[in-house]
């Protein structure tokens, strides 16, 4: 039973790390672009709602949405101010401007926050859960954190395939030199892409910010669980980013049963083995 | 006929390749003309120079009392210029039918909407949630035409839309010009093949390395004055 019960909280866990990584692969899945400083915008979300509610005493129901919305807005103008002048060409100008911009946005956290690891406390959330019988119980957090997740992947989904706003998101992806012909604007249209996955990262942040402890370092550990789940998954597939994080969780929590210290490790090696067996991810989209 | 496009001593660079050397062309409101020449000739170049796709800051193009010049692509194309490119690019994540409701981004009015372009092209109903990469050639074409209807312009630039192309599809193809026509669409055709340019076309401008150098309907042009300024040299024929 107790397996069970790992496998089934992993599950959960996956919802967190498809959160991660779902801004992070509609960013390469529109602009085959990898943001480096993508962990850092989640733990930067962490903080802004740490201070809100921490620290400001700003409502929840006030903050939950003001996050999500600064991290868009930031995003927005951040792809059209910063990002979009080094796309296009040479594909190492925008790996080293974000890894440019993590170490900044990691020095200015260190500098506000202090190194102090910080967790946001939820209050009764913390500890309330379902019991299923058979010594499984469902944290009420866990399981907003999948069905999140599962919200943010579906609505992401409806957005690329049901709307003339999706359209123009894949037609960039197929052929963004030809976008501007149909009335498109590329440097608006990747800006829009980045907007989603800020508003994405800033759900990922709240979440963060109450499921563990975080200090300014915490980014690229979250790049990288975003990274396995999104190459799990399958490169610029959505549901696959999920299925990928899931996998992720339960092998981690399933590492962890067998010893505490096996965790991340076995994280990592069951994504190896998925690198070996099918380089492309389980459900790859290109 | 008022003048619809008008470019004066238009010139193009690649870098430091100069590709047109002073083109002038002049498009009336409703017009199709043809542009025709080999190879490089640069009518490519001149098409991606009117549609913003290559610079041409401080060069002067007019495009309905307006100078285009050094706008970017998409104004221009909300201006209403659309282009039917080179090996049609079709979006090939897009079905058949997103590919035509893509060419409507720009948000112009006009006759053209879904129904009317399936009813130029009957042929795409059936395909209409197929990606549009998976069809013929042939049908890949009139989603290209279709696609660039969609925005209604008032100008329909197509690049050598007859490449690769079977006798008979090319037919099918431009059977649909003069319903085109109809809406009120002025059309300017690259063309190779110059049987087909003079069929349809109401005036024809033949490039060479860059330049114009015949133009005129297709009544007043020989033969023999085309193929001189094709190929540049006199052919036994003309001389």
């Amino acid at each position: 039973m107790v397996w069970v019960n790992a496998i089934v909280q992993g599950m959960l866990l996956g919802g967190l790390y498809a959160l991660f990584a779902a801004g992070l692969s509609l960013m390469f899945g529109v602009m085959r672009f990898v943001n480096l400083a993508h962990g850092d915008f989640i733990v930067t979300a962490a903080y802004l709602m740490l201070a809100l509610v921490g620290m400001l005493n700003v409502h929840w129901a006030f903050a939950i949405l003001l996050v999500p919305a600064v991290l868009g807005a930031a995003g927005y103008f951040n792809q059209r101010i910063l990002l979009n002048r080094v796309l296009g060409g040479d594909l190492l100008p925008p790996v080293l401007v974000t890894f440019g911009l993590s170490i900044i946005i990691q020095n200015a956290l260190l500098e506000v926050f202090s190194a102090d690891s910080q967790r946001l406390n939820a209050g009764w959330l913390d500890t309330a859960s379902f019991q299923l019988g058979g010594g499984i119980a469902i944290g009420a957090l866990p399981l907003m954190m999948f069905l999140a997740a599962v919200a943010v992947i579906g609505g992401l989904q409806f957005i690329f395939y049901k709307t003339a706003l999706g359209r123009m998101l894949r037609a960039t992806s197929d052929d963004p030199a030809m976008v501007p012909l149909m009335g498109g604007n590329n440097g608006h249209v990747f800006a829009i892409a980045t907007l989603l996955a800020s508003v994405v990262v800033g759900i990922a942040g709240i979440f963060l910010a109450v499921k563990t402890n975080f200090d300014p370092a915490a980014g690229p550990a979250r790049l990288l669980f975003a990274f396995e789940a999104v190459i799990i998954g399958g490169l610029g597939s959505l549901w696959g980013t999920l299925i990928g994080g899931v996998i992720l969780g339960v092998a981690q929590t399933l590492g962890a049963q067998i010893d505490a210290g096996y965790q991340i490790l076995a994280g990592h090696l069951v994504f190896l083995a998925i690198l070996v067996a099918r380089p492309r991810g389980l459900l790859p989209k290109m | 006929m008022t003048t619809l496009l008008e470019t004066r001593d238009l010139k193009a660079f690649y870098g430091d390749f100069q590709a047109l050397f002073g083109i002038d062309v002049t498009v009336a409101d409703g017009e199709t003309v043809a542009l025709i020449g080999a190879n490089g000739a640069g009518k490519s170049t001149f098409l991606r120079a009117i549609t913003g796709m290559l610079p041409a800051a401080g060069q002067q193009i007019s495009f309905g009392g307006q100078t285009v010049a050094g706008w970017a692509a998409d104004r221009i194309h909300k201006a209403g210029i659309a282009m039917v490119p080179e090996g049609r690019r079709l979006f090939p994540s897009l079905t058949v039918e997103e590919n035509l409701l893509i060419g409507a981004s720009g948000g112009r009015k006009g006759p053209w909407d879904l129904a009317a372009v399936y009813a130029l092209f009957p042929d795409l109903v059936a395909k209409k949630t197929n990606p549009g990469t998976a069809l013929s050639g042939g049908q890949q074409q009139m989603v290209a035409i279709g696609r660039a209807l969609m925005s209604n312009p008032r100008l329909l630039l197509c690049d050598e839309i007859s490449l690769g192309l079977a006798p008979k599809v090319i037919k099918d193809i431009y059977r649909a010009v003069p319903q085109i026509r109809e809406g009120g669409t002025a059309i300017l055709v690259v063309e190779q093949d110059v049987g087909q340019a003079l069929a349809v076309a109401d005036r024809v401008y033949c490039f060479m390395e860059g330049r114009v150098t015949l133009t005129g309907t297709p009544a007043e042009l020989t033969r023999a004055q085309i193929a001189q300024a094709y190929f540049g040299a006199k052919t036994e024929e003309a001389a």
